[in-house]
């Protein structure tokens, strides 16, 4: 099991995957904002979405687990 | 006007509060849990705390903001820039409670915070604006049918957008079927109205705008003009006035064309219409701003006229003071905005300033949000300050700019200091004959 992380504080404004899907390596899946900027978040590696751990809104700090993969 | 509440945070607070100590006005603050120590509190006479860090739920907590002014007998609010500066719906609700919101009109905050209706009210006014289409595009299949009537490349815009966020350049039919759904979802995300519209993207273009001021009797002039081209991410980074990309023909003509479009809408206030130039000097309203600019100091730089203190007179129904005829340009002066991010990749770097010095000198002003131990939250834009310099020729303007970079001390976070330092060394913005794709050149050149 792999474990996406946030890069850094913000605001989760978009999750891009559902469970269950198959992500690339270097594909965006989850959009914070932070100071009023897009930093979108990528998958390190290829893999199942196996679990997503953060809603729209939520507020997160640098290094919270947003996704795991199964890969 | 007695008391002021500034419903508003950071540098411009603190700006706000020093004309309305000097004009003899007591200040109240408004502050998130966030900024409780934060220098603009501790300044501002009084300070009441409206909620929690997110904007939503404090700076822009419409009702919170205007109970604490009710409690502290504000006779008017101020509300900067950003956050609840351009909603009607403020505006109208201050009126309600009696108590002078500073600014326009709710209808022209309105007409004009809305892209589409101010298009429209500008052709029907006779300023030119940008070729494109004037409505609310439905879909992507209508976007690309549009796009190609308009001619490539396109920009593609959310209405009601600003800080670049909702606008796509897309130079082909796949491009606009690929960034018009996502430009939509962020618009309704960020601004609660996803409606987009399609215009022609201007090559080499410039972003210039024009400072405007008009009383409550019927009275409109301007205050020359502001060259905002050096940006990243469609955000301004450096700003400066003169504009060294104008020759006086065309500065009158832009500086008319604003006044003509203050007029077509009744302008009371201070206010910016911004305009797009390309290369052969035409230029394009592209949207107009009904409140104080983060940039409005190189315009008092160069005028000798107090913005915010004209901003109040305007408020108390004053008549402006001068004509357009007493209005000058003297000397230059650029304003270089200092960001919490990293230089190069521009993402954002919160944190805590570990130790904090800013430089000082002959012609060198900072307005700035912070000290040595403030914390840089994720919550709020990333401009922690804006160093401001005026010299009597461009020239010495960007030396002393040069000189006041090097004394700053910003420490504990990352800052953009050595990307304006790498700006304000580069021989094309010496020249005076960038673009808004300047800070892209220059970064593609430095990776060779």
């Amino acid at each position: 099991m792999k474990q996406i992380v946030a890069n850094m504080a913000g605001t989760v404004i978009d999750v891009l995957v559902n469970e269950g899907d198959e992500v690339q390596g270097g594909a965006d899946v989850v959009m914070l904002e932070s100071m009023k900027m897009e930093v979108p978040v990528a998958a390190e590696v290829s893999g199942k979405v196996t679990a997503i751990k953060v809603n729209v809104g939520d507020f997160v700090n640098e290094g919270d687990v947003l996704i795991e993969l199964e890969g | 006007m007695k008391t002021v509440l500034i419903a508003n945070r950071g540098e411009i607070a603190r700006r706000i509060i020093r004309t309305c100590k000097a004009k003899g006005i007591r200040t109240i603050a408004v502050h998130s849990e966030a900024d409780a120590s934060m220098p603009f509190v501790r300044e501002a006479d009084a300070a009441v705390v409206i909620g929690p860090p997110p904007v939503a739920k404090s700076y822009l907590n419409m009702e919170a903001i205007l109970q604490a002014a009710k409690e502290q007998g504000a006779d008017a609010i101020h509300p900067g820039y950003g956050l609840l500066s351009e909603n009607g719906s403020f505006a109208r609700r201050c009126a309600e409670e009696g108590i002078v919101f500073i600014g326009p009109h709710p209808e022209v905050m309105e007409d004009m915070g809305d892209k589409i209706r101010a298009r429209a009210r500008m052709i029907e006014a006779g300023v030119p604006v940008v070729p494109g289409y004037n409505g609310s595009i439905a879909d992507a299949e209508e976007a690309c049918h549009i796009a190609a009537g308009i001619g490539y490349p396109v920009m593609l815009k959310a209405s009601a957008g600003g800080g670049g966020i909702g606008m796509q350049v897309c130079e082909n039919e796949e491009e606009v079927r690929k960034a018009f759904q996502s430009a939509k979802g962020r618009a309704k995300a960020y601004f609660g109205n996803d409606d987009m519209f399609i215009e022609k993207y201007i090559e080499e273009p410039h972003h210039i705008e024009v400072q405007i001021a008009g009383d409550k009797h019927g009275q409109i002039i301007h205050l020359f003009e502001r060259e905002c081209s050096i940006q990243r991410r469609h955000q301004k980074v450096i700003e400066e006035s003169p504009s060294p990309f104008l020759d006086n023909a065309t500065r009158e003509a832009i500086c008319q064309t604003a006044v003509q479009a203050a007029q077509a809408v009744g302008y009371t206030g201070v206010g910016t219409v911004e305009f797009i130039m390309n290369g052969e000097k035409e230029f394009f309203f592209l949207e107009m701003n009904t409140r104080l600019q983060v940039e409005h100091p190189v315009t008092e730089a160069v005028t000798g006229f107090d913005l915010v203190e004209m901003q109040l007179a305007i408020a108390e129904e004053k008549a402006l003071t001068f004509s357009q005829e007493e209005v000058m340009q003297r000397g230059h002066a650029i304003e270089l905005r200092i960001y919490a991010e990293d230089p190069v990749t521009f993402m954002p770097s919160p944190g805590t300033i570990s130790r904090y010095e800013q430089p000082e000198g002959k012609g060198i002003r900072v307005d700035d949000a912070v000290e040595s131990g403030s914390t840089i939250t994720p919550f709020y834009d990333p401009m922690i300050g804006k160093l401001i310099v005026s010299g009597s020729t461009r020239t010495e303007a960007i030396t002393r700019a040069e000189e006041a970079l090097t004394q700053y001390v910003i420490e504990g976070i990352k800052t953009n200091l050595p990307m304006l330092g790498d700006v304000l060394h580069n021989e094309t913005f010496a020249a005076g004959i960038y673009t808004t794709q300047f800070v892209q050149q220059m970064k593609r050149a430095t990776n060779k």
